[in-house]
């Protein structure tokens, strides 16, 4: 049985990368963490493009949970979830993405390190999506002083 | 309405603009708009080949704002621009009705996406208020509804000046957002005054 997928997606490419690095940790080896960080160039940035072939590689039958830190990422992560449903429907010319497939990808209404490990050790387990996603947004409320 | 001269225009006024509207970003924003706006419309430009009709037009060159721009420009006037297009459907012509439709379709994409309220100091002051008074107007005719449409988001976006943000990098400023134009608003009123340049008075 395969484990959820998840990607990170921020506006820098290092920032993506370490906390896909700690995620993938936290996650033992099981799960794919993978980061959708900076612009296509390697600039600050986001990029669909990017997000697409991350979502592409996380994804290993079970689904993806997608974080996200702020600003332009949210938005990304909110547009391309808006192209996947329109993928339904095989428009314009982007089969082949997880759409097609019908495995669901949602976004994580989380802090995106905290959000990110807890994730990754939920879905080490085996555990379906939603509660991947459940994980990742109960992860706000971790105090820390 | 000719979708195409539309783009083009909007993108010739977003490059004559770029470094002001970069200017407004870096007072409140990340400085990065007139620079990240300009580089999604020379793509979209380039994405839109012969013979598309109009509501095509408009989707293609959203689909290239979203991917090509790389900050939260790209995937909120991508939005309106889809948006907008879907609404025109297969239509050849776009009279001052389809427009009406169009134009509300891209100020919801841009609400949902952004959840951004017209007070926020956003792109919205300006979209909001251009499309109500282009629907006022549009009985009058299409040229008439554009130049209003283009004085409310003129205003819209001078009124942005005394708010304090609450959406984007700006928000984390406080108070001292206070005092400037927001970016995105002043790119949006760039949108409309295409829109009247490529609008002949006898529409």
């Amino acid at each position: 049985m395969a484990n959820v997928g998840i990607v990170l997606i921020s506006h820098s490419r290092a920032l993506a990368e370490g906390a896909a690095e700690l995620a993938r940790q936290m996650g033992v080896g099981q799960v794919a963490v993978e980061p959708a960080g900076g612009a296509a160039d390697g600039g600050l940035g986001t990029s669909i493009d990017l997000l697409e072939s991350a979502v592409r590689t996380a994804d290993k039958g079970a689904g993806v949970v997608l974080i996200a830190d702020l600003g332009s990422s949210v938005l990304t992560a909110k547009t391309y979830l808006e192209e996947l449903e329109e993928l339904e429907e095989p428009e314009d010319g982007r089969a082949g993405g997880p759409g097609d497939q019908r495995t669901r990808v949602a976004l994580a209404d989380a802090p995106f390190v905290e959000g990110a490990v807890a994730a990754a050790v939920v879905a080490s387990t085996g555990a379906p999506v939603e509660a991947v996603l459940a994980a990742a947004e109960e992860a706000r409320h971790a105090r820390k002083s | 309405m000719d979708a195409r001269e539309w783009i083009e225009r909007f993108a010739e006024l977003v490059e004559a603009e770029a470094d002001h509207l970069t200017r407004l970003d870096a007072a409140i924003g990340d400085g990065d708009h007139g620079t990240n706006l300009n580089r999604g419309l020379r793509a979209a430009m380039a994405s839109l080949h012969a013979d598309l009709p109009p509501g095509k037009v408009l989707t293609t060159a959203g689909r290239a704002l979203i991917s090509k721009t790389g900050g939260a420009s790209g995937p909120l006037y991508g939005t309106a621009l889809r948006r907008a297009g879907k609404a025109l459907g297969d239509t050849p012509e776009v009279g001052a009705g389809e427009l009406a439709t169009a134009l509300r379709a891209a100020l919801e994409g841009v609400r949902e996406l952004g959840r951004a309220e017209e007070g926020d100091k956003t792109m919205i002051d300006a979209l909001a208020p251009a499309v109500a008074a282009y629907a006022a107007t549009a009985a009058e005719g299409m040229p008439a509804a554009v130049r209003a449409a283009l004085d409310a988001a003129e205003k819209g976006a001078e009124a942005t000046i005394p708010l304090q943000a609450r959406k984007g990098r700006a928000s984390y400023l406080g108070a001292r957002s206070v005092g400037h134009l927001d970016p995105g608003a002043a790119s949006t009123v760039l949108l409309f005054r295409a829109l009247a340049d490529v609008t002949p008075a006898g529409a």
